[in-house]
This record gives structure tokens, sequence and C-alpha cells, in this order.
């Protein structure tokens, strides 16, 4: 305990290394997971990334033309985005906030 | 009533305890005399999960095994895929499968140490253990795109590499690093309170650790010189590991092993960005595996193994996980009776539990 | 590719070849059972200095599984486990949890065995339950 008195004295004093979130915030690091986001102009909807999706979070049908993400389900592996042949898919770094407000 | 028995249900839900555990403790007033686990609380089935996706899919799978040390557990399943496909992994992928692997024991050893205080109440150096690892976890999410589960290990290779810029931004996240080891390596070592606390707890001879099948850190204390990273896998070939053992096999001697392990890791990380050479960072890898074939690695807390048995086709016929903790369950078992009721949290934790490990 | 340093035993023998690895201080890593169909495919991992060493058993079904567990104390971990997952009668336990080790009462039965899993595969299917508050 005494050991570690400097330190704690030190960190008392100092301002404090956490953040007064969600006031502040930290901001993502350039090639972060944040979340999945997909441009439909470029996909053809062959679902390559549906099968490929290891936690089954995505869902895409030709006709009607649908592409579907369960952000539940989705663990942010970015395999989909690896995957895709037309490079639709990409991870946005910005991480989503709970519950999709 | 003196000498009576009495049964103690420790956990699952505990405190001190960050994963579900129940210890059934018979107790002869304070004291252990016997200990049993009952575990399963988070079993997840994920053995069998594995036979119906695909290899590359389970990679994202294994890694969830446990959070902690993903990163390995991504690495050993894709050593044991690349064993079986024959595929070569380009030297620069090595290297960085090395940086990660020991950013990654970095920051297990610091939650350990964290969660090690926390057990005997000693809240400053849990917050300082932890507030050291955050700025390790930061490395991670910049350098692979997650703070813990990185998933940056494929089969052939790595999905990202490090640029010259965050290189030196891994440099100077080990280097702070060290100075806060600098802080926290007198508290564990020589602080009267947290010797109380250590010294003799949870002891177990060398022969004992041996015969039980204890790895890693545990069998270290003990004085087994046992650290499969010796045999140079990935680019352990190049930066060679002598294991650090210490004699006492009590809780203080598997302390002063994580403590030393956190820098020899540093110097790991700085002697791989160092002599990291230029290059592919992935081959691709074509067919599917079909064989057996054993694959082990050196995680944090041991060594898991990884029994993968291919048939040719896209999906598994079995993988079987060996995770450390489960080997150091039975030397949890054996350190127990004899100690204080109040001793079980540091017991159980100084054997840094990975309980979703266990049971998978 | 096959497994090195592998040989296979039968039920009679068991016993002794592990004694016998017990004897030459070899340490005891783990078991992997693996459902084949008509059998159960056995392995017995030991390791020294670094090197694994199997011992391969093939087991009938209905067959029953004699403990090492009074050799090796640690196998005692992994046998009541595969006496859960894959429901094999593992006699002579020196702690037997009697099937409830990783399983509770209402969990399927031999959930890793070949035919085991259709219950889960089930809940995947249906995916988790629809959230009320979404
Ligand atoms: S793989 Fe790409 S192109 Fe195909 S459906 Fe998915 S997003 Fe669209
Ligand atoms: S990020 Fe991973 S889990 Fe999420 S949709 Fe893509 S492949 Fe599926």
């Amino acid at each position: 305990m005494v050991s570690l008195l400097k330190s704690i004295i030190n960190n008392v004093l100092r301002k404090p290394v956490t953040r007064c979130y969600p006031v502040e915030r930290r901001n993502s690091f350039a090639g972060s997971r944040g979340h999945v986001e997909m441009d439909p102009s470029t996909c053809t909807f062959c679902g390559i990334c549906a099968r490929k999706c290891p936690a089954n979070a995505l869902t895409v049908s030709k006709e009607p033309r649908s592409w579907t993400l369960e952000p539940y389900k989705c663990i942010v592996c970015g395999y989909c985005a690896d995957i895709c042949p037309r490079k639709s898919i990409s991870m946005n770094p910005n991480h989503g906030l709970p519950g999709g407000i | 009533m003196p000498g009576s028995k009495s049964i103690i249900p420790f956990g699952p839900q505990h405190p001190v305890f960050p994963e579900p555990l129940q210890l059934r403790l018979m107790l002869e007033d304070e004291k252990v005399v016997e200990a049993l686990p009952a575990i399963g609380y988070v079993h997840r089935g994920i053995e069998k999960l594995a036979e119906k996706k695909e290899y590359t899919q389970n990679i994202f799978l294994v890694e969830r095994i446990c959070g902690i040390c993903s990163f390995m557990h991504a690495l050993a399943y894709c050593q044991g895929i690349e064993m079986l496909m024959n595929v070569t992994v380009p030297d620069r992928a090595r290297y960085l499968r090395v940086i990660w692997s020991e950013l990654h024991r970095l920051h297990s050893h610091l939650l350990w140490l964290g969660l090690l205080a926390d057990s005997f109440g000693f809240e400053s150096l849990f917050m300082q253990a932890w507030r050291s690892r955050e700025a390790v976890l930061d490395i991670m999410e910049a350098t692979t795109g997650g703070r813990i589960i990185i998933s940056t290990c494929i089969v052939g290779g790595v999905r990202r590499d490090i640029s010259e810029e965050l290189m030196a931004e891994v440099l100077k996240t080990v280097d702070a690093l060290e100075r806060d080891l600098e802080i926290v390596r007198p508290v564990v070592f020589d602080d009267y309170s947290v010797k109380q606390r250590l010294v003799g707890t949870g002891r177990i001879t060398s022969e004992q650790a041996y015969d039980l099948g204890s790895v890693g850190p545990v069998a270290r204390a003990c004085g087994i010189a046992r650290d499969f990273r010796e045999t140079g896998y990935a680019a352990y070939k190049e930066i060679k590991v002598t294991p650090i053992t210490e004699t006492g096999g009590d809780a203080y001697a598997r302390a002063r092993v994580r403590i030393r392990e956190m820098y020899q890791s540093i110097d790991i990380v700085r002697q791989a960005v160092r002599d990291i050479p230029v290059g592919d960072i992935a081959v691709s890898a074509r067919g599917n595996p079909e064989g057996e074939v054993i694959s082990r690695v050196e995680q944090p807390r041991g060594e898991v193994i990884y029994y993968i048995k291919g048939d040719g086709t896209k999906n598994l016929e079995r993988l079987r996980v060996r995770t450390p903790t489960f080997a150091n369950m039975a030397p949890l078992l054996a350190m127990l009776p004899g100690c204080e009721l109040a001793n079980v949290p540091v017991i159980v934790l100084s054997i840094d539990p990975c309980i979703s490990c266990t049971e998978r | 590719m096959s497994l090195m340093n592998t040989a296979a035993v039968s039920l009679g023998s068991l016993l002794q070849e592990v004694a016998d690895k017990h004897r030459k201080r070899y340490r005891f890593v783990t078991m992997t059972c693996t459902d084949i169909g008509d059998g159960y495919d056995i392995l017995y991992h030991f390791d020294k200095d670094y090197e694994l060493y199997n011992l391969r058993l093939y087991l009938k079904k209905g067959e029953e599984l004699p403990s090492i567990s009074s050799i090796f104390f640690a196998a005692l971990l992994v046998e009541n486990e595969i006496k859960d997952l894959f429901s094999i009668p593992i006699r002579d336990l020196v702690i037997d949890y009697g099937g409830r080790f990783l399983l509770t009462e209402d969990a399927p039965v031999a959930p890793m065995g070949r035919e085991g899993c259709s219950r889960s595969i089930d809940i995947r299917l249906q995916g988790a339950p629809e959230e009320e508050d979404k």
C-alpha cells in the first residue's frame, strides 16, 4: 500500500485520464471496425456476403432486391467487407450508438 | 461448533470472479479441506458449431472462445490449418503475428494483475493496472481495428499490415508501459501487505505441478521451464524466448512470473518491430484442409492445444480445443485444500482462470 | 497429414499403456473424442519435452470406457466432459459428476455426438427470440 502512495497522490493531483462520456468522446482510430456500411449503388445482390458471414447476420435476396443486416447478430468482424467481389461493403470506423439510436 | 464441517458454495456469482465458476468448499472452521469445481455456466458448444461453419469462418468463432487471448486462439487455429494445407506464411506476417501476440500477453497480464489486486482488496493497484492496459488496447485498435478481438489472423497470413508510423506508436506505447510497470513492479514484488497475502498462498510443489499437468505461469512458478514459444513457431524462431521461472510455487511466485513476463513481452515487441522484414503479409490458401493435426501456441495463461481434423471439405470434421485454464484446473484443486477461506479468491485468481476458455 | 507419434491401443491394454506413460514421466495433456459413426475415436495426448505422444483407442458405441483418472488425476475433468458431451459411460472416475459436469438436467443428450446437435441447430436457425423493445 505504502509503495504505491506516491503514484496515488500524483493521480489525485493530476487531471483524470478518463473522459466524461458521453459529453466528451474519443475519436475512432482510422482503421477501426466500427460498423458495416453497404453501398447499394454497386452491390449486385449476389449474396456472397450473406453466405460467408460467420454470424449469419446478413440476408440478401436478388428478387426483390434487398440487403439486410441484423445489427444485434453482427460481430463486426469485417469478413463481408473482405469478401465482397464488388467492394460494396466497407467498415465505418465510427461505432454505432447502443441500441442504434 | 469447533471441528464441524460445513459446505460453502463459492460463486458462481462472486464479487471477485470475473466469470462464473462455482467452487464447493468443504470447510472445517475457516479452513478449506476439500474443493470441488462446478462449471458449465458458460458452455456454448463452440466445438460443435465449428463443425457447422466453414473453416475460414471458424477463425472468427475460435477468437470468441476467450476474448482475452483471442488472437492466440486464431493463431493456433490458423497455424493448424496452414500445416494441413501446406501453406508457408510470409515472413512479415510471422513477425506481425508475434507483435500482436505479445500485445495480447501484455494486456492479459495487466488484466490479471488488476483482478488479483482486486481479490485482496487493493483497489489502487487494480486501477493502476487497468489504466496501463487501456493504452495497450488503444494501440491494438489503432493497428487492427478492434480493441480485443482483433480478427487479424487468417489462413496464410494476416489481414492488416502495420505502417511505419504505427510501428513508432507501438514502440511509444510499450515504452510508456515500461515506465508504468516500474510503478507496479515494486508494489507486487516488495510491498509488505501484498507479500502478506501472496507469499505461501496456494503453494504446490514442482512435483505436483508436473504431475497434474499444469501449464504456463503456474508451471513456471514452480520452476518448470516450459514455454511453448521456445519451440519457435511464428517468428519465435528468430526471436528467442527463454522461459521465465520462479521457484516458490505460490501465488507470489506466479505473480512474479507474470510481471517479469510483461518485461519480456515488451522486449519481444521491440525486437520484432526492429527486425520485421518488408514483404507480403498473406498468401492465398487454396483447397480445403484434409487430415489431422495438433497445433500448439503459448497463450498468456499457458499452452493451448488445437486438434483439427479435416476431411477435405470446407467444413471440419472435428475441432477440439484444450485451453490452458482447463489444464490448470487440476493444480487449482491441489492448491485449495488447507487454505483459509479468505485466501480462496487470491488462490483462484493466481492461476488467472478463464472460465469461458475452459468450457468453450 | 496424419498425427505424429500415434500408437493404437485396445481397450484391454489401455490402462497398462497409460500407467507406462506415467511411469516414464510423461505429462497428461488431454483427451480428444470424435464420434465416427459406429464408434468413437478417442485420443489420449501426452507430452514430454514439447513432443506430443498419442494413444488412439477405438471404442464401439455402448462400450464402457475405463477411467485413467486414478493414474493421471488431471484426466478426471476431461473424462467428465466427454461423459457429458458424448454420453459415453466411463467407470471408476475419481470424482464422478454423473453427467452433470457441463450440462444441466434439461440439456440435450450427447450434444457433441453426430446426431446430438439437432436441437442446437434449431435454435440457430430460428434466431434469437424477438426482442420486444426493438
Ligand atoms: S457480396 Fe457485395 S455485391 Fe454481393 S450481395 Fe454482398 S454486398 Fe452485394
Ligand atoms: S461484419 Fe462480420 S458479422 Fe457483421 S455482417 Fe459482416 S461478416 Fe457478418
